[in-house]
C-alpha cells in the first residue's frame, strides 16, 4: 500500500515537472528582451520594462544584474541586447552606442551628529589623503575621522577622484564601501564618518530620519534639483548601451526608456530624468 | 563534583548567549518585518522596485529553486556517502579523494561558484539565466553538507548491524534500506536541515545564475528571482526598500519553518519504519 | 565480503555518482584558471606577494593582507563557534528538559537558513555601531569575526548533535551504571565517541567561514591592509571578488579570479594538512 503511495506521488511529481517543462515550447511568439549590467540602473530598467510589457502585447523584458562591466561585455558578444552601465563609457569602448537615460548625482554625507556644516575642496583634500585625520582641525568634535571610500573600478569613486584631482593611490580610507546603501548605513552608524553617495538615495533617507546630512559642493547645495538644472557639478549618466544601432523591439524599448513616459520612474528611483 | 557543576553551569551560559543573540536578531526582523506583513504581500507581484505590492513570484521562484536543487543533490549525496562509508574501504585512495575533494567544494565561495555557475550551467550548458542553472548550483554547493553528514551518520551505526545483515543472508541493499538509512536518520535529517537551509540561505550565487527577474516564473527554464535575493536588493540597492526588505525575510523565515517541518515529519515517519528500535 | 550482483551494480552506480561529486571540485578549479589567465600571462606569481599594494587599476596586485584577513576571521570564527556550538549540542541532547531542547534546536535549524545579507544588514546596523563606540571605525575584523561566528555555528551545533545521537545508548548507560558524573559521562565516553561527527562538522563551518562573501562584505570594512588589531577594516579575498568583480574589466577581472585561485590553494592547503594529521581508525 505505501510503495503505491510513493510510486503515485512521484508519477504526480514527474507529471507536474514534464508540464513545467513543457510550457517553454508554447511561447514561439512571444519576443524577449534581454538587459545586463548595472545593479544601479537594474532596478529601473526594471520598472520601465514593466511598463514597457503593459504598453506592448506578447513582449518580455528580462532584466539581469553583473556590474557595468558585464553589461558592456554582454552587449559587446550578443549575449545581451541591450547593456546598462552606470558610468560614461571609456575610450575603448567607443565602439558601442550608448543612450543617457538618467542623471545621477554624487553627494558628500556626515553623519547628522557632526557639527561640521560645510567643507571646501581642499579640506575634503585634505581628509582623504589622510592629511587632516581629527574633525577638530576643520572645527568639528575632537574625534578621529573614520574616511568612507568607494571599491575601486566604479563609476562614482572615478568620478569623485577625477573632481578632486586625486588619484586613488592617494587616498586613505579606513571603510571601503561597495553599494550606496552600505555606505549609507556606515555614516548612519558612525558619527565620526565621511562619505559620498548617490545625491537622489541620501536626500531620500535624510528625508525619512536618516542620521545623515549632505553637504554643499563649492557652495552650491546638493539636491536632485541642483542636478537637474545642472547646477551641481558632480554627477554622473546612467546609460543603455548596445553592439550596433539598435533596431527592432530593442530600438524601441530604448526610445521609451529616454521618453518623458517614464519620467515618474526615474524619479521614484531617486533619479534625475535627462532635460530634454 | 564541582567540574560537573562548572560544567553545567558554562553549558547553561553559553545556551542562554546563544539563544539571546539569536533572539534579538530575530525579533528585530519580527518588529520591522512585521508592519507590511498581509495576505496580499504574499500573493501579489512586487511593484515599485520592490517597494510595494507583494512578493508571490518570488516565493514560487525560490521553491522552484529549492525543489530543483535538492531533487538533484539529495540523490547524488546519499549515494555517494553510501559508497564511502559501505562500499569503500575507509582508507582507500578512491574513498580519500572523493572525502578531501568534498571538503575543498565546501570551501569555495558562493561568488565563485555563482561565477561557476553562470560559466558552466547558463553558458556552455546553454540554460541561460533560469531556474534550473540557479538550482543545479545549489545543488553543487549543498552537496558537501549532504554527503559529509550522511556519510558520519552511516558510519556510526553499530557494526552489529552490518553483521547481523549478513548473517541472514540480506544483502548489502536490503540491509541498507532496512537497517541503516532508518538507524542513522538523525544525520540524514541533520544534513538535509543544513542544506536546505544554506540553499535558502544563498544569495551571491543566485544573482549570477537564477537572475533578477521578479516575473512568475512560467517553466524551469525562465528566469527567477530567490527571496534572498530580493532581499540583498531591497536593502543594499533600492532606496527606501529596508521595510519590504525586513518583511521578505519574515517571509524567508516563516518559509524555512514549513518545509523543516515538513522534512522533519518525512524523517520520522521513516524511522518509524526501521526493523530495529533504537 | 563478497558482493551479490545486485550489490555489485549498485556499487557501480554509487562510484559513479562519487566521481562526480569529485569532478565538480576539478571543474571550478579549471574555470578559475582559466579566467585568471589572461594576467597570469604577462603578471609574474610573486608579484601578487610583492607588489606595494592592492590597486589593480594601477597595475599592482598585493593579496597578502587579504589572505591574512581571510585567514584570521575564519580562525577566529571557529575558535569561538565550536566550543560554543558544542555546548549547544551538549545543551539539546544532555543537559535541557525534552521541550526546551526541542525548541533550542528548532531555534538552531532557523539559524542555518538566514541569508547572509541578513547577517550582514544586522551586522551594519546593530553590531557595528556597537562597536564603533568602543573603538572607530566600527566596520573592523571583530566585527567580522562575530558575524561568521553566528553564520557558522548551527553547522557546528547540528552536526555535533546528529554526532552524539549516534552514541550507542549502551555506552551511555555503561558509563551511567559505573557511576560516572554527566560531566564525566559526556568528557569521557560521548564526546569522544562522536569525535569524528564533530570533526566533519567543524570541516564544513571552516568551508562555510572561508567561503563566506556577502556578510564579510558588508561588516569588516574592506580596506586592504594587514590587520594590526582586532578593530582595524580588513577586506578578505571573498568580499574581494564581490565588491570589484561589477565593474572590472580585462586584467582586473582576471586579477580577482587569481585572489579566487589564491582561496582555493589555501582550502587545499588546509584540508591536506587536515587530511595528513587525521589517522582515525574506522571499522571496514
Amino acid at each position: 500500500m505505501k510503495k503505491l503511495g510513493i510510486v503515485v506521488t512521484l508519477i504526480i511529481f514527474t507529471g507536474a515537472v514534464w508540464g513545467f517543462l513543457r510550457t517553454k515550447s508554447d511561447d514561439t511568439n512571444i519576443e524577449k528582451l534581454v538587459l545586463t549590467g548595472s545593479s544601479t540602473v537594474a532596478p529601473l530598467a526594471a520598472e520601465i520594462g514593466k511598463r514597457f510589457e503593459s504598453l506592448h502585447t506578447n513582449v518580455r523584458v528580462d532584466v539581469q544584474t553583473g556590474g557595468s562591466s558585464r553589461g558592456v561585455s554582454d552587449a559587446r558578444t550578443g549575449l545581451a541586447d541591450i547593456g546598462m552601465v552606470s558610468r560614461a563609457l571609456k575610450d575603448d569602448e567607443k565602439g558601442l552606442h550608448s543612450f543617457t537615460i538618467a542623471l545621477d548625482g554624487i553627494s558628500i554625507i556626515l553623519n547628522k551628529a557632526n557639527p561640521v556644516q560645510s567643507l571646501n575642496k581642499q579640506q575634503i583634500i585634505d581628509i582623504y589623503t589622510g592629511k587632516t585625520l581629527n574633525w577638530k582641525a576643520v572645527g568639528g568634535n575632537d574625534a578621529p575621522i573614520t574616511v568612507v571610500n568607494k571599491a575601486e573600478g566604479r563609476s562614482t569613486l572615478e568620478l569623485f577622484l577625477h573632481y578632486f584631482g586625486l588619484k586613488n593611490t592617494d587616498v586613505k580610507p579606513q571603510v571601503v564601501i561597495g553599494d550606496n546603501q552600505q555606505g549609507i548605513k556606515t555614516v548612519v552608524g558612525n558619527p565620526d564618518a565621511i562619505g559620498y553617495v548617490s545625491v537622489g538615495t541620501a536626500e531620500y533617507e535624510a528625508s525619512q530620519g536618516a542620521a545623515i546630512k549632505l553637504l554643499p559642493l563649492d557652495g552650491i547645495a546638493a539636491s536632485i534639483e541642483n542636478v537637474r538644472n545642472r547646477s551641481f557639478p558632480l554627477s554622473r549618466p546612467l546609460n543603455l548601451v548596445t553592439r550596433a544601432e539598435p533596431v527592432g523591439l530593442a530600438k524601441a524599448f530604448i526610445e521609451f526608456a529616454g521618453s518623458p513616459q517614464v519620467n515618474d520612474l526615474i524619479e521614484a528611483q531617486y533619479f534625475v530624468p535627462v532635460p530634454r | 563534583m564541582t567540574k560537573n557543576a562548572l560544567a553545567t553551569g558554562l553549558i547553561w551560559l553559553s545556551a542562554i548567549l546563544v539563544s539571546g543573540v539569536f533572539v534579538w536578531l530575530l525579533s528585530d526582523i519580527l518588529i520591522h518585518g512585521l508592519p507590511r506583513l498581509s495576505w496580499m504581500f504574499f500573493a501579489e507581484a512586487p511593484k515599485n522596485a520592490g517597494r510595494s505590492g507583494g512578493i508571490g513570484p518570488i516565493i514560487v521562484s525560490t521553491v522552484l529553486i529549492l525543489l530543483v536543487a535538492m531533487v538533484t543533490a539529495a540523490p547524488i549525496g546519499l549515494a555517494t556517502a553510501v559508497l564511502l562509508s559501505e562500499f569503500a574501504r575507509y582508507d582507500s585512495v578512491f574513498g580519500r579523494l572523493v572525502r578531501r575533494s568534498l571538503d575543498v567544494l565546501a570551501g569555495v565561495p558562493s561568488i565563485v561558484f555563482g561565477l561557476f555557475g553562470n560559466a558552466f550551467f547558463c553558458i556552455y550548458l546553454g540554460l541561460g539565466f533560469s531556474i534550473l542553472s540557479g538550482g543545479l548550483t545549489l545543488a553543487c554547493m549543498v552537496l558537501p553538507i549532504l554527503i559529509r553528514t550522511a556519510e558520519e551518520g552511516l558510519q556510526a551505526t553499530p557494526n552489529d548491524y552490518r553483521l547481523a545483515a549478513a548473517a541472514l543472508g540480506m544483502s548489502r541493499s536490503a540491509a541498507l534500506v532496512h537497517l541503516l538509512l532508518p538507524s542513522a536518520a538523525p544525520a540524514l535529517v541533520a544534513g538535509l536541515m543544513l542544506g536546505i537551509g544554506r540553499a535558502i540561505a544563498e544569495t551571491a550565487a543566485l544573482i549570477f545564475t537564477s537572475g533578477y527577474v521578479d516575473r512568475m516564473p512560467d517553466s524551469l527554464f525562465d528566469s527567477g528571482r530567490a527571496l534572498s535575493v530580493h532581499i540583498y536588493d531591497l536593502s543594499m540597492n533600492v532606496a527606501g526598500g529596508d521595510a519590504s526588505a525586513y518583511s521578505s525575510a519574515l517571509v524567508l523565515i516563516l518559509l524555512l519553518l514549513i518545509i523543516n517541518s515538513i522534512a522533519m515529519g518525512l524523517a520520522k515517519h521513516w524511522m518509524h519504519r526501521s526493523v530495529v528500535t533504537v | 565480503m563478497s558482493l551479490s550482483r545486485a550489490d555489485k551494480q549498485l556499487a557501480a552506480l554509487l562510484r559513479g555518482c562519487a566521481l562526480l561529486s569529485a569532478a565538480i571540485v576539478l571543474l571550478i578549479l579549471l574555470f578559475l584558471v582559466k579566467e585568471s589567465w589572461p594576467v597570469l600571462r604577462h603578471v609574474a606569481l610573486t608579484r601578487f606577494v610583492t607588489d606595494t599594494s592592492w590597486h589593480p587599476v594601477d597595475g599592482l596586485y598585493k593579496l597578502t593582507p587579504m589572505l591574512s584577513a581571510t585567514l584570521y576571521s575564519t580562525l577566529g570564527a571557529l575558535l569561538l563557534a565550536t566550543p560554543l556550538g558544542i555546548a549547544s549540542a551538549l545543551f539539546s541532547r544532555y543537559y535541557a528538559p525534552p521541550f526546551l531542547a526541542g525548541c533550542y534546536r528548532r531555534l538552531i535549524e532557523l539559524l542555518a537558513g538566514i541569508p547572509s545579507v541578513v547577517y550582514g544588514f544586522w551586522g551594519l546596523t546593530t553590531l557595528a555601531p556597537l562597536i564603533g563606540r568602543l573603538h572607530p571605525p566600527g566596520v573592523s575584523l571583530l566585527t567580522g569575526i562575530l558575524v561568521l561566528t553566528l553564520m557558522i555555528l548551527p553547522t557546528v551545533a547540528l552536526t555535533a548533535d546528529a554526532a552524539l545521537a549516534a552514541v550507542p545508548v549502551a555506552y551511555l548507560r555503561g558509563a551511567a551504571a559505573l557511576g560516572l558524573s554527566r560531566w564525566g559521562l559526556i568528557s569521557g565516553v560521548a564526546l569522544p565517541a562522536a569525535r569524528s561527527g564533530i570533526t566533519a562538522g567543524i570541516m564544513l563551518a571552516a568551508g562555510r567561514a572561508i567561503g563566506e562573501t556577502m556578510a564579510v562584505l558588508m561588516v569588516a570594512g574592506n580596506v586592504v591592509q594587514q590587520p594590526h588589531s582586532l578593530f582595524d577594516s580588513v577586506r578578505t579575498l571573498t568580499a574581494n571578488i564581490a565588491l570589484e568583480m561589477a565593474y572590472a574589466t580585462g586584467d582586473h577581472r582576471a586579477a580577482l579570479f587569481v585572489s579566487g585561485l589564491a582561496l582555493m590553494s589555501t582550502v587545499l592547503v588546509l584540508v591536506g594538512t587536515a587530511e595528513v594529521l587525521s589517522r582515525e581508525r574506522h571499522h571496514d
